[in-house]
């Protein structure tokens, strides 16, 4: 028992130094992504290829003078990025890694916390999301940052509506809503992009929208917000704003590959001939591939789309995808219903 | 009338249905960002890589020396004269005995400036010179941080004795003969004028 209370810890700093790092290099990432879609090279001094710039920008955002507004509250206004970022980073206990291993007969699982609710946490996590966002835009005492709050609390609390109704449709297919079952039960099957890809256009959409992305980064608006609601934010706390959402970024990519693209499964894995622990590794290496080509959708949409208007926004999470996910249930039930899976 | 045929009239309409669900638009322009991953790049890595410029490029100024390393210009003034820019002051001295190594006319500048913020690189001082002192060079000027950095004074136009700046792009024996011929009126001196 100890020894798996020990291991999960581990596997909790693993997880951890994973995704911090990746959120790192999706930084860099995301300029040189950024510049070869405009036909430039993008960073290069820091290092080869400029690998070392994500450890530059770090370093560079500790040392830059940390300024608080007098007429902000002191405490809030820490409270706000420190929020943002432990939501960003909490999604990640739920999310199956690979399939486990085994050594001398125990059972050490790839994930940090097997619950049986792990979609409904996710959710729930999701949502606490946008106080971080809400509390630092509203304690800056600045009019820009008030206003990207507002947008941002608007704009997720619009966006969640169909994204929960788009999960209640891939919920009533698998029938649980434990991430590790919904995973394995792709092993088994098909992946659940062939039977929910209209719920997979809006979880996509609307994970755009959660993760505050172009084309829907309204909260943050350079060019008419100054910077939205970290207007105010300086140092590192302005650096854990912005990575705290490549965090978001990389766990929602996470979500979507395993919700809908099978998780670490992948064809014809079992026909191999590979058994156990290697697989496992083949595996996980498998899904980290399937979250870098998400990531990297992310990054390709928000070189190529330009922003919406607000009441483009308020229309597309309402009129549209709101209808489209009850129509999304209706026919998945329809359906059900007539192959007798009901 | 057009000047090219890529213009396309304005016509404010109704979205049709494809067009109101963005997404056949949107596959369409991710299809082109795509395209430019694989693209030449632009950038030239300046330090390492320079652009190329053409040969008979007009860089920085150098005030020439002769074969035997003494200063070429007489400060005559035509290139104060000829600049458009009015970039270009000098003060002129007269030469004193034993300096003849240093100036090989009797007269020469004494201070030479040229105020690089206001020069605007035409040439007109490198045409007007008629002692063959004056060049423009394939050399960038170097930016710096003060404006008063930017009058460039003798110390910093006249070519060293022994490292020599290369101008047989500029003085090609073309623009050599075309500056002698006398046919033309502002190659002639007075006492050419008074001979015809």
């Amino acid at each position: 028992m100890d020894q798996i209370i020990i291991y999960k810890i581990i596997l909790c700093a693993i997880v951890f130094v994973v995704t911090l790092g990746a959120a790192a290099y999706m930084t860099w990432g995301e300029r040189k992504l950024a510049s070869w879609l405009q036909d430039r090279v993008g960073p290069d001094r820091a290092g080869p290829f400029g690998l070392l710039q994500p450890i530059a920008d770090g370093l560079k955002m500790l040392f830059k003078e940390e300024m608080i507004p007098t007429h902000s509250n002191k405490w809030l206004f820490i409270l706000g990025p420190s929020f943002f970022m432990l939501t960003a980073c909490m999604t990640g206990a739920v999310i199956p890694w690979g399939a486990g291993f085994t050594i001398d007969g125990t059972y050490f699982p790839m994930q940090i916390a097997d619950i049986n609710i792990g979609l409904l946490y996710m959710l729930g996590v999701v949502s606490i999301g946008v106080y971080g966002i809400m509390i630092g835009g509203w304690s800056s005492n600045n009019k820009f940052a008030l206003l990207g709050a507002l947008r941002a609390s608007s704009q997720m609390i619009s966006y969640e509506v169909a994204m929960g109704l788009a999960l209640i449709a891939l919920v009533m297919l698998t029938g649980t809503l434990n991430l590790g079952e919904i995973v394995a039960q792709q092993d088994a099957d098909y992946a659940y992009i062939v039977y929910q890809p209209l719920g997979f256009l809006i979880f996509l959409i609307c994970a755009f929208a959660e993760t505050n992305r172009a084309p829907f980064d309204l909260p943050e608006s350079e060019s008419e917000l100054v910077g939205g609601f970290h207007t105010e934010y300086s140092s590192m706390k302005l650096g854990f704003f912005l990575f705290a959402e490549y965090i978001n970024m990389f766990i929602s990519s996470a979500v979507m590959a395993s919700l809908y693209f099978g998780g670490y499964n992948f064809p014809f894995q079992h026909e191999l001939g590979l058994e156990g622990n290697l697989l496992s590794a083949i595996q996980t290496a498998v899904f980290l591939g399937k979250i870098l080509i998400f990531i990297f959708v992310f990054m390709w949409v928000r070189w190529t789309l330009p922003r919406f208007r607000y009441d483009q926004l308020m229309n597309l999470g309402w009129k549209v995808l709101l209808p489209l996910a009850i129509f999304n249930i209706f026919i998945t039930g329809l359906v059900m219903y007539f192959t007798g899976k009901l | 009338m057009n000047l090219t045929n890529r213009s396309k009239v304005v016509a404010k309409k109704e979205l049709t249905l494809m067009e109101s669900m963005y997404l056949p638009a949107i596959f369409k322009g991710m299809a082109i960002t795509l395209s430019h991953l694989f693209k030449r790049k632009a950038t030239i890595k300046y330090p390492e890589e320079t652009r190329e410029i053409a040969p008979v490029y007009r860089g920085q100024h150098v005030l020439k020396r002769d074969e035997a390393g003494a200063e070429r210009c007489t400060a005559c003034g035509l290139c104060a004269v000829a600049c458009p820019a009015e970039a270009i002051t000098m003060e002129a001295g007269e030469r004193e005995k034993g300096e003849e190594k240093l100036f090989r006319e009797e007269k020469y500048a004494k201070i030479y400036e040229i105020n690089m913020l206001r020069c605007i690189f035409c040439g007109l001082c490198e045409e007007a010179c008629p002692k063959e002192a004056i060049f423009l060079t394939d050399r960038i000027v170097p930016s710096s941080f003060t404006r008063g950095e930017e009058v460039f004074g003798k110390d910093k136009l006249v070519e060293g004795l022994d490292e020599r700046v290369d101008v047989t792009k500029r003085q090609t024996p073309d623009v050599l003969s075309f500056k002698q011929d006398k046919k033309h009126a502002h190659n002639q001196t007075f006492q050419d004028r008074l001979k015809q």
